[in-house]
């Protein structure tokens, strides 16, 4: 019985992640649509955009491979079993012994690498220019993201989300640290490039030249598109719910807890997901993108934040 | 040499009160004045064909005068672009279309033409050709280059142009563009259509501009038959001119920063753009203009409460528009895309002849309403503001000061509009006249040139574009830079396709 709860649970939590994904683009962009003074689209017009693409025709090029056919869905599955590892409304779920951090890095990090060839494979100047941007920038990203998991890693004593969670959320907690507060401020860096946010992609220009992610997937359409838009509202999802499980853990139900700690699970839950997209829609609407060549110096400083995090941690454990 | 500096030598008022004498030259005085504009001593207005030979518009830049010159051909005539880079774009252009070619140009390569129109000399009798003959950009050469091709078809919603870039990594190595995709063949449709018809086709050569077409052509017109606008009229043109202005500025000061990804002041410069086009609407009844302005006056005078109307906009742009100046300077994220990018350097922009704001804000401080003034500028007090470090950032600020000035001369305006009539019936006749118009848009001086023909006809008839001086000073813009910010200067030059392709 205690098995099937656990799946139960597990498969709520997946379907519960995929359901939201297309809703927090949504509110993202509604938020800054009105805080331009328009109304702007529905928050649900996102499930609508997918139900179209998935409705539509695929139109592939002449020389698309096979590896461009397979791209998508490549890409779908690893952000959605990453985004469902993440410790949503409650930790301990089935498959949480596999939710280990450095595992949701290398999850992403082999969605991007396909998506990086599958850009190149049309042969397209675009796909091309898109590809080599966002690899620069992932070379950048990626070890921030990874010392900020050593930080994390080394105040918890492991590398399971799950129990990284349950450490700092506590009984007895590990109070206000230096550390942690240097890889919250990495985290958010990251989460800002790796989801190519304003001020480091445009998620909504038109203009080709300055595009990252979009220029990487223009040639996609149809439900290889909707794969690609639905992986990438995944991603946003995740790293949204990450900082959330990580920074504010208050609400998240434990293993074991009644149903009712779990319905309160997903209400706070759903509100923390609502703070971190309006935070993000504020953050969009303030600030100019950068120049593709600053992106380096911005990551950077995730990096150090990262690596000193870690380094304060051998210091004293204390910090 | 000295003769034809002196050939150059009618004053604003001359152009404007009375038809332009034609001055046909020979050999030796044509590439004089070419290696005149070589030497940069004279500034090239315009170079164009018509049935009778090529035309060149001359102006000193120490007095300001002007002179038209002809060169009478039917097959060939000594290219101007060899001696003077401007001149070369122009030369390519009569070539497709009048089939006169440029002897000894550096570059003969079609420019409008894409291998369809299959017109050659005489022009207008076309037969479209769908085959596409191959076009050699121009080669870049060195390791590790590569090229993206940008265009026609843009991701956004543009007008049609084709971009090549050579790059290494992200630096452009070089830029060219590919123009013509906007050809609508005005030259043939001008030709003897009516003034009525050629004053609307004039208004729509470029939409954003249709008010300074339409005005810059009904200048030509007056001018061709010598006739005195009523004063009323004038200064409703000035109006119309001016919320022209506002309403572009106000449209690209946004944009621009909208290419940085800004999208607050596009929002925030956009709701601007919309109110004046609104009041363009409640006073005049076309929220463009199109079609107010016309050979003899204006179409409709202002709406008994179009004053105040007015005057409302010019209250509401001053409250609002000062916190989006001081957002724009104080948001160092935007900053730090806009300065430095996309430097023009006033050298360049002096031997091009630029117009509008991309010459201004490289230390070009050329005006048509104050460079060669015309009513109702010569009775208003305004500044042209200058600046020379000429990036992405002086372009916005000379946007920013044209909008202040904009709104003090709407004030002007309106507070000393005479009264009297709006239209005055064009004269007869006027057969074989010529005319000469000048007026500054948005984006830089019109130039409009007009003969007139048989009973109140258009004998031919041409309109330049300023951006036919602008395009290739973007291609030198984005050199060194990074092809991330080619929209940035792209949007900044925001040069006109249609106006350009004609």
């Amino acid at each position: 019985m205690a098995l099937i709860t656990g799946f139960a649970i597990q498969g709520l939590q997946m379907l519960l992640v995929l359901a939201l994904a297309p809703g927090l683009v949504g509110l993202v962009r509604r938020i800054k649509a009105r805080l331009m003074r328009r109304p702007g689209p529905p928050i649900r017009q996102p499930y609508r955009d997918l139900l179209r693409l998935m409705r539509k025709e695929v139109v592939l090029a002449e020389n698309a491979s096979w590896l461009f056919r397979a791209t998508p869905y490549l890409v779908f599955a690893a952000s959605w079993v990453a985004a469902a590892l993440v410790p949503t409304f409650a930790t301990g779920l089935q498959f949480s012994w596999t939710a280990d951090l450095i595992a949701i890095v290398a999850l992403l990090g082999s969605a991007r690498f396909f998506l990086a060839l599958a850009g190149m494979d049309v042969g397209t100047s675009f796909g091309g220019i898109g590809s080599s941007r966002e690899m620069m920038f992932a070379s950048m990203a990626e070890p921030a993201m990874l010392l900020t998991v050593f930080a994390l890693s080394l105040v918890a004593g492991s590398t399971q989300l799950s129990t990284v969670v349950q450490v700092l959320h506590g009984p007895p907690g590990v109070g206000l640290r230096v550390s942690l507060g240097m890889a919250l401020v990495s985290l958010v860096i990251v989460a800002i490039a790796e989801n190519g946010r304003i001020p480091v992609d445009n998620p909504a220009t038109h203009l080709e030249l300055t595009m990252v992610h979009e220029a990487m997937v223009l040639e996609y359409s149809g439900r290889h598109l909707a794969m690609i838009e639905l992986a990438a509202a995944l991603k946003l999802l995740l790293y949204v719910s990450l900082i959330a499980c990580l920074f504010v853990p208050w609400g998240i139900a434990r293993e074991g807890d009644p149903p009712v700690a779990l319905a309160l699970g997903i209400g706070t839950y759903l509100l923390k997901l609502a703070l971190g997209g309006a935070a993000l829609a504020v953050f969009e609407a303030s600030i100019a993108k950068m120049r593709v060549f600053r992106v380096p110096d911005y990551l950077g400083v995730a990096l150090m934040l990262g690596l000193l995090g870690t380094l304060l941690l051998f210091v004293s454990r204390a910090l | 040499m000295a003769d034809i500096l002196e050939c150059i030598d009618l004053s604003s008022a001359d152009v404007r009160s009375a038809p332009i004498p034609e001055r046909a030259v020979g050999l030796m005085e044509w590439v004089a004045a070419a290696e005149a504009l070589g030497r940069d001593t004279v500034e090239l207005m315009g170079l164009w064909a018509s049935r009778r030979g090529v035309h060149m518009a001359l102006r000193r830049p120490g007095t300001g005068r002007l002179g038209l010159l002809t060169y009478p051909t039917d097959s060939s005539f000594p290219s101007v672009g060899r001696h003077h880079a401007a001149a070369q774009r122009p030369e390519r252009a009569i070539r497709d279309i009048y089939g006169f070619v440029a002897e000894g140009a550096p570059d003969l390569r079609p420019w409008l033409d894409h291998g369809r129109l299959g017109v050659h000399h005489p022009p207008g009798t076309a037969t479209p050709v769908m085959e596409m003959p191959a076009y050699d950009f121009l080669p870049a050469e060195g390791e590790s280059l590569h090229q993206v091709p940008v265009g026609p078809i843009h991701a956004g919603i543009i007008e049609p142009g084709h971009f090549r870039f050579t790059a290494q990594g992200e630096t452009v190595v070089r830029l060219e563009e590919r123009l013509g995709y906007a050809h609508k063949g005005i030259g043939s449709l001008l030709r003897g259509a009516p003034i009525a018809r050629g004053t609307m086709l004039a208004g729509r050569t470029s939409g954003d501009s249709t008010v300074a077409y339409a005005w810059a052509f009904s200048q030509a017109v007056e001018a061709a038959h010598g006739m005195t606008v009523p004063d009323r009229a004038l200064w409703l043109r000035g109006l119309m001119a001016e919320l022209e202005r506002l309403a572009n500025h106000l449209g690209d000061i946004g944009a621009i920063c909208n290419d940085a990804a800004f999208a607050m002041m596009h929002a925030h410069c956009g709701v601007l753009r919309e109110r004046v086009l609104r009041a363009a609407d409640a006073v005049f009844g076309h929220r463009l203009m199109q079609d107010m302005i016309r050979p003899g006056g204006v179409a409709r005078d202002l709406r008994a409460d179009g004053a105040a109307l007015v005057s409302d906009l010019l209250g509401d742009i001053r409250a609002r528009f000062g916190a989006l100046v001081r957002l724009y300077d104080n948001s160092p994220s935007l900053l730090d895309r806009t300065v430095g990018t996309g430097r023009l350097s006033p050298d360049l922009a002096a031997r091009f002849a630029a117009g509008g704001f991309v010459g201004r804000a490289s230390g070009r401080a050329f005006d048509a309403r104050r460079g060669l003034p015309y009513g109702p500028y010569d009775r208003l007090a305004f500044d042209v503001p200058c600046r020379s470090d000429g990036d992405v950032n002086a372009r916005i600020w000379i946007r920013i000061e044209e909008v202040r000035q904009s709104l003090a001369l709407v004030e002007q305006i309106l507070d000393s509009l005479p009264a009297g009539p709006v239209f005055a019936d064009l004269p007869e006749g006027g057969s074989g006249a010529m005319g000469l118009g000048l007026v500054e848009g948005f984006r830089g001086d019109i130039l409009a040139w007009i003969e007139i023909g048989p009973e109140g006809t258009i004998a031919e008839g041409y309109l330049r574009d300023p951006s036919w001086f602008q395009w290739p000073l973007l291609e030198a813009a984005i050199e060194g830079n990074i092809i991330a910010d080619f929209p940035l200067c792209n949007k900044s030059f925001n040069c006109s396709y249609s106006g350009h392709d004609l």
